[in-house]
């Protein structure tokens, strides 16, 4: 790639740059390396998302792979005379996953976090600089295309994918090369791919990573889409939060075109494809292949009842593809190493790995990769490294405002399309939010119905109306106000609404309430029954008092309290006024000697 | 002085038809022509939208229809500041709703809407994707991120200030 001896990757992902540090970090970086005379011999890259967000700002250094967590532009001299003038690790920014913080595990390879995973869509984040396409190439990028561009008939592309059992990343896992076979076989004089960037699943954010760590990959991947059903356009549908991503896939293209990658004739192949990028605006429903559909014919994006289905007749009135970002980038390497290859890797009937988006009450949070079939255990508490101080594991929610929450009775089932379905959940696009023993279930639920409510286009009635009234008695339950009879007309609604909306925003949106009563029964109960929220959650449910055995009246909560309902001399106990507390437990936050109780 | 702010006006609506003409041939140019007038002004103002509609000959109704269904337009104007509040799952559980509720009690202002001298906005957001630093909110396009309700007045002062 260079001549270069050695590199130093710094983050560049959204999560990175927020702190507005990184841009300034590599500066610095450069700056030192100048100073100490190694500007030769080693290189400072911006590379995308490493996807260990916890501990980010990451600089990773190769060859060694020793991983530094944290790193401040104030640390940038040390750094570099230690590790690179020195030759030693410099101990006191070594990554500290997992509890783990030895000279063994400071290297990528011996992380837990890292080195059990299993990389295929996420295979150059973190790796290239997603802003120069030579980089992307150096690592095989668009010999894909290449080969399937001279070597290879569209059927027997669709034949591959098909044989590699891939399916959907994005939310059902419907088989992509039956997708493909589908348009590939209508007659059409116009044809379209469409790539579904709009991640929105609040809490997943695997598919802005890799659009901003590998831009490139989306790009080939459907230009062999397009060679696959004969389409000469492709469109990506991004949403228009993810600036970062937007940015990097407009110089990709723009750099596509250069290299002769994009536009006319490629590879003088004859075949030409081009990709223009759409924004979304905001809507979640448009994750819904019609629906996203109806938005980029720049109408609201509302779900049509299918069929037709898009491979049939769908933007303008043509066949249509649309895939996922993960399920694209996982393309280039089907075509290169193989069908039997990639279905040799996961279970029976899911095939590949998949990325999760590790979230919520967790030590590690970032983007995993992982073969299917891998057991929920292994994720969180191998490479998540747990819950953070100590607390207990309650329940993990996967798929989104679709999904549900597993409880911990099923943590070492493996996780494929189809297990997570069994348990009431399903895989959805790949967030997986971790909750503790402080997260109130029936709150949770509450928390997605209102989502779905916001979200649900108003199309259809049971999900316009049927979330609205869902929500209602949510909220109902939560404040303390509902009975037994509301449980069971929840149960009676979840039903009905899954049976008869029209698309899967409405026909999922029950998901984490029927779940959550499923597993967390005597939560609802104990809301309802007992007027009383186990986690301390609700707030028109929980009172805050003082133990008077425990309080050594050192104001400090009284001091915190916004609305001064904490009074008590000095190194006196202390007392909470009900009347005027806002629930807000500031005060049991800050008490050093956990005297106030919550409950 | 005042005619100067016209003179701006009219200008500002010059853009807003180039950008439609510009776009006009893009098959579904509605939506991209949206985001200019909303990148323009920071929000949809009618003068501008019946600038869109005879560009583009689509009707008023239509364009309304369209603003209206999308969260990301606004056909109100905002405040000086933006401040978004993630209520994505990741920030959720971490508590991102107290840090909502703060914030509209210290600028005593509803979700949604703007303060009554027009320099906060305060807006419930749907995951900025940075659950990394969860719970987190943002003013413009800075990140504020692993946040505690006693931040909050931290950063609003920082603002108040500007």
């Amino acid at each position: 790639m260079s001549n270069f001896e050695k590199r130093l990757v710094v983050c560049d992902g959204t999560d990175c740059d927020a702190p507005n540090a990184e841009k300034n970090l590599v500066r610095v970086l450069r700056r030192e390396v100048m100073k100490v005379g190694l500007a030769d011999t080693v290189e400072i890259v911006h590379v995308g998302c490493l996807s260990l967000c916890e501990f980010e700002p990451l600089v990773i250094s190769y060859p060694d792979g020793v991983v530094y967590s944290r790193v401040k532009a104030t640390d940038a001299g040390e750094l570099v005379r230690t590790h690179l003038v020195e030759h030693r690790t410099l101990e006191r920014l070594l990554a500290q996953t997992n509890g783990l913080r030895t000279e063994q595990a400071s290297s990528i390879d011996h992380i837990p976090f890292f080195s059990h995973q299993f990389r295929i869509a996420l295979r150059n984040c973190g790796i290239i600089d997603p802003e120069k396409i030579q980089e992307y190439i150096a690592r095989d990028g668009y010999q894909a295309l290449a080969k399937v561009l001279t070597e290879m008939t569209p059927a027997e592309v669709v034949a591959k994918i098909k044989g590699s059992e891939l399916r959907g990343r994005g939310g059902a896992g419907f088989p992509t090369g039956l997708k493909w076979e589908l348009a590939a076989r209508e007659e059409s004089s116009q044809k379209f791919i469409i790539c579904n960037a709009d991640e929105g699943d609040p809490g997943a954010f695997m598919d802005r990573s890799v659009l901003e760590s590998d831009p490139h990959s989306i790009l080939e991947a459907m230009a062999i889409a397009g060679f696959a059903l004969g389409a000469s356009q492709g469109f990506i549908y991004v949403r228009a939060e993810y600036p970062v991503a937007v940015e990097r896939l407009r110089l990709g293209i723009a750099q596509a075109h250069e290299y002769d990658l994009l536009g006319e004739n490629i590879f003088g192949s004859g075949f030409s494809f081009d990709i223009d990028i759409r924004l979304g605006a905001g809507a979640f429903v448009c994750g819904e292949e019609t629906a996203l559909m109806n938005s980029i014919e720049g109408r609201r994006g509302m779900p049509n009842p299918k069929p037709p289905f898009p491979a049939t007749s769908g933007l303008w009135q043509k066949p249509t593809v649309i895939n996922n970002v993960e399920t694209l980038a996982n393309i280039p390497p089907i075509i290169l190493r193989g069908a039997s290859w990639f279905s040799s890797i996961g279970t029976e009937r899911s095939k590949g790995t998949k990325v999760f988006a590790l979230g919520g009450k967790i030590n590690n949070v970032g983007l995993v990769e992982v073969p299917m079939g891998t057991t929920l255990r292994q994720v969180i508490f191998d490479i998540g490294g747990g819950i953070p101080k100590g607390k207990a594991f309650k329940a993990v929610q996967t798929g989104g405002p679709s999904g549900g929450c597993i409880p911990a009775q099923h943590l070492d089932v493996p996780i494929d399309y189809d297990s997570l379905t069994q348990l009431g959940s399903m895989m959805g696009s790949g967030g997986m939010i971790v909750m503790d023993e402080n997260t109130c279930m029936v709150d949770v639920a509450r928390f997605y119905l209102e989502f779905t409510k916001d979200e649900s286009c108003g199309k259809c009635s049971p999900c316009r109306i049927g979330t609205l009234r869902m929500l209602e008695i949510l909220d109902k339950i939560t404040r303390g106000k509902g009975s037994m009879e509301d449980l069971d007309n929840l149960r009676d609604l979840s039903e009905q609404i899954q049976v008869a909306s029209l698309c899967a925003l409405g026909q999922t949106a029950p998901n984490p309430v029927l779940s959550t009563m499923q597993y967390f029964w005597d939560e609802y109960v104990a809301h309802v029954v007992e007027k009383r929220c186990p986690a301390g959650v609700c707030k028109s449910l929980v009172r805050y008092t003082i133990n008077p055995d425990l309080c050594r009246g050192c104001g400090l909560c009284a001091r915190e309290c916004p609305v001064g309902a904490i009074s008590g001399e000095l190194k006196h106990v202390h007392v909470i006024h009900d009347d005027a507390c806002i629930r807000c437990g500031n005060c049991a936050e800050v008490c050093n000697v956990d005297a106030v109780l919550r409950g | 002085m005042q005619a100067t702010e016209h003179h701006v006006c009219l200008e500002k609506l010059e853009r807003v038809r180039e950008s439609a003409r510009r776009l006009k041939s893009l098959r579904g140019a509605l939506i991209p022509v949206l985001h200019d007038v909303q990148d323009l002004y920071g929000y949809l103002p009618e003068e501008a939208l019946s600038v869109v509609s005879e560009e583009l000959q689509i009707s008023m109704a239509d364009i309304y229809g369209v603003a209206t269904f999308y969260s990301f337009f606004s056909l109100e104007p905002k405040g000086e500041h933006v401040i978004r509040v993630c209520l994505g799952t990741a920030c959720y559980v971490k508590g991102s709703q107290e840090i909502l509720d703060k914030l509209c009690e210290d600028l005593d202002v509803e979700v949604g809407k703007t303060t009554a001298d027009g320099r906060f906005t305060v807006e419930a957001m749907r995951c900025l994707g940075a659950c990394g630093l969860a719970p987190v909110l943002s003013v413009e396009n800075k990140v504020y991120g692993k946040l505690q309700v006693t931040d909050v007045s931290k950063i609003l002062e920082d603002y108040r200030s500007k």
